[in-house]
């Protein structure tokens, strides 16, 4: 390495670490989703959860020191607006999407006014490990410089898939999204497993919300998600509900994300509000191909508001 | 009147301010002190734009006799407005600040028509001869301040490669671009700078990126052109890049990495135009200037800053101080190579030709499209 530049190979190798860098986020919230949607509703709350779990993980790390204690406070924040989400939508008569909409206002505006003196203050930052050690090439190792959470991440997804499969746990979401009378017929509380379902889905996005705050752009402030939580919600169905696609897909949106500024740095100016628009042009195509007028999406649970 | 724009919480409070000043019979003496309003866009711990407004609004809580009031968040909208005469009617503010560059038209314009005996300052240098009076616009030549971060950065870079992270190509953003590569190529010809535009004023997530593809190309010193720029100076300093700020001093943030950075300097003029109005004295309508002025600052030097780059910093900013600097100086050729200013052209502080550039200069790598 003479000058230290690596040229045009900037570009496929910020596309990498932006997709190990920026898809943290998207991956909790649409795996916590895939959750929530596979028992029959929609959080459309995430949004709201992940703000609130950036903010909270943020004020912890910063009280107590240790942003691990953050990332927890970040879940059980999740978790408690999951609860909320599934008591409000378990009356009668409620609707799932509406509900996900009020949530998501009060969860970005509380965060805004909870957060508001935790702007200027730093926290504690979540570590990262260093997977280049093997490289001299500083590029190589900055991107690789990995952060536990995103590991957590790609190992719950095929767990997530394996669980739906095989355990009875999987069996059980899937009956109360795909038939609520049948899981009723079976003995078994709806309201209770879309309950649980809501608050793990909950617990993951709040965690999603403590990497934004605790590592990657890593500090607090209100335009931190800037949208990422209902991208995320998108991807559920980009994914067909299946969480190893959610992993790629997730994947994806972080590696495009990144493709705008790459491409600027390297000297390809032209059209970079187009290549900053890359993950949405992305979500529309894949979006208008797959549809069809005659059958409902593969792979939408039935019991789901949006598909019944 | 309009009804329609007094909410319920201004009745309340409108109906308690009534009540408490009939009772008390205070209302005479609240008269007797100024009271000023602030308005920010965003949060004014931002360590930003929003920020700097707001150490100019605490310099004027320091004076005596002065009231200030305060708001943040409010949007570029006619909530602005609304602000407006909450801040007149229920606070009695007399001077007001809106600080955002789009608060200014419709709504300053509309507001200063509506209360014509009341000071309206708006920061952005939009006013012309044909809006209210009593509505002035001010803004600061902080390009100036951005040379002096770019002579600093040129001394300070081992790969002659700098970094600029900006949110629009807008004639402002592009200005501060020219003015910190110019200043650069003054202590290394050689010296260029990289822009990214990330697109909007606050984008954290792009706003990191940028700042990694920008070090992963070999840049070692960086400085930006966003509403918030602590993303870029804690992601930069993790890197064990070079930082110079931008409206505030975010040395706090990384003192290791933090060579300089363009400040305003709100808390030296936001006092003086107070000072102004209670003596009765007239604002000018088009109020700017530079370092002379004291509207735009230089943040004191990191600990890094080598001795010559200081000498030659603190020489140029003495030229500034005394008036006799001029940054776009001709023969200046774009990015492109096409001549901008021709040579013999000086291109001063004031010249209104500046505040329509759409260009990059030699030395720049991006483009504003």
């Amino acid at each position: 390495m003479a000058d230290a530049s690596l040229g045009l190979w900037t570009v496929p190798l910020a596309v990498f670490g932006g997709a190990i860098r920026v898809s943290t986020p998207f991956l909790f919230v649409s795996l916590g989703e895939c959750i929530t949607e596979r028992s029959g509703r929609i959080n459309l709350g995430l949004e709201g959860t992940l703000v609130m779990g950036a903010m909270s993980a943020y004020g912890i790390s910063y009280l107590s020191g240790s942003p691990w204690l953050g990332v927890l406070a970040a879940g059980i924040t999740g978790a408690l607006f999951g609860a909320l989400h599934a008591g409000i939508c378990s009356l009668p008569r409620v609707n799932d999407i509406a509900v996900g909409i009020a949530l998501m206002l009060l969860g970005t505006g509380l965060a805004f006014f909870l957060g508001k003196p935790l702007i200027e203050p730093t926290a504690a930052r979540l570590p990262a490990i260093d997977f280049g050690w093997w490289s001299d090439v500083p590029q190589l190792r900055a991107a690789l410089r990995i952060n536990v959470l995103f590991l957590i991440g790609v190992a719950i997804a095929p767990l997530l898939y394996w669980a739906f499969k095989t355990t009875r746990w999987g069996l059980l979401i899937r009956t109360a999204g795909e038939s609520a009378d049948a899981a009723r017929a079976m003995g078994h509380s709806v309201l209770l497993i879309r309950l649980r379902a809501t608050m793990v889905g909950g617990f993951l996005a709040g965690i999603g919300g403590s990497f934004l705050s605790l590592f990657y752009p890593g500090s607090w402030n209100e335009g931190l998600s800037s949208g990422q939580g209902i991208t995320a919600v998108a991807l559920v169905i980009f994914a067909r509900w299946d969480p190893m696609l959610c992993l790629w897909a997730s994947l994806a949106f972080g590696g495009a994300a990144a493709l705008g500024p790459a491409l600027q740095s390297v000297g390809i100016t032209s059209g970079y509000h187009l290549f900053n628009a890359a993950p949405y042009i992305l979500t529309l195509a894949i979006m208008i191909i797959t549809c069809s007028p005659k059958r409902t999406l593969t792979g939408a649970p039935a019991e789901l508001s949006i598909t019944r | 009147m309009d009804f329609g724009r007094i909410s319920r919480r201004h009745l309340l409070q409108g109906s308690a301010a009534l009540a408490l000043g009939s009772t008390l019979g205070i209302r005479g003496a609240a008269a007797a002190e100024t009271t000023v309003g602030f308005i920010y866009v965003g949060s004014r711990d931002d360590y930003g734009y929003n920020q700097a407004h707001a150490q100019g609004a605490a310099a004027v809580k320091k004076l005596p006799g002065i009231k200030v009031v305060e708001e943040e968040k409010v949007a570029e909208t006619d909530a602005v407005e609304k602000t407006i005469e909450s801040m007149v009617n229920l606070d009695g503010a007399t001077l007001l600040f809106p600080t955002s560059f789009g608060y200014y038209n419709p709504h300053v314009v509309k507001m200063a028509g509506k209360f014509p005996k009341l000071h309206f300052e708006h920061c952005g240098g939009l006013w012309s001869d044909k809006d209210p009076k009593n509505a002035g616009s001010y803004f600061g030549y902080i390009d100036e301040a951005q040379y002096i971060s770019g002579i600093v950065a040129g001394y300070s870079t081992k790969s002659g490669k700098l970094g600029f992270v900006a949110a629009k190509p807008i004639p402002q953003v592009l200005r501060n671009i020219n003015a910190f590569t110019l200043g650069a190529r003054l202590a290394n010809p050689k010296a260029t700078t990289q822009v990214i535009f990330t697109g909007d004023w606050s984008m954290p997530v792009k706003e990191a990126e940028a700042t990694n593809s920008l070090i992963d190309q070999g840049v070692d010193v960086l400085t930006c052109h966003v509403d918030g720029p602590k993303t870029m100076v804690e992601n930069a300093a993790r890197r064990g890049a070079m930082v110079c700020g931008y409206h505030v001093n975010q040395s706090p943030l990384a003192p290791k990495a933090y060579l300089t950075g363009a400040e305003w300097n709100w808390e030296a003029l936001y006092p003086k135009f107070v000072k102004m109005i209670v003596a009765g004295e007239a604002i000018p309508n088009f109020y700017r200037g530079g370092l002379k002025e004291e509207i735009v600052k230089v943040s004191p030097y990191g600990e890094m800053v080598s001795a010559e780059a200081r000498k030659h910093a603190d020489d140029v900013k003495a030229k500034f101080m005394s008036g006799e600097y001029t940054i776009f100086k001709g023969p200046i050729a774009d990015n492109k190579g096409k001549t901008v200013i021709a040579g013999g052209t000086d291109r001063g502080q004031q010249d209104p030709e500046l505040e329509k550039m759409d260009y990059l200069v030699e030395g720049v790598i991006g483009a504003t499209a």
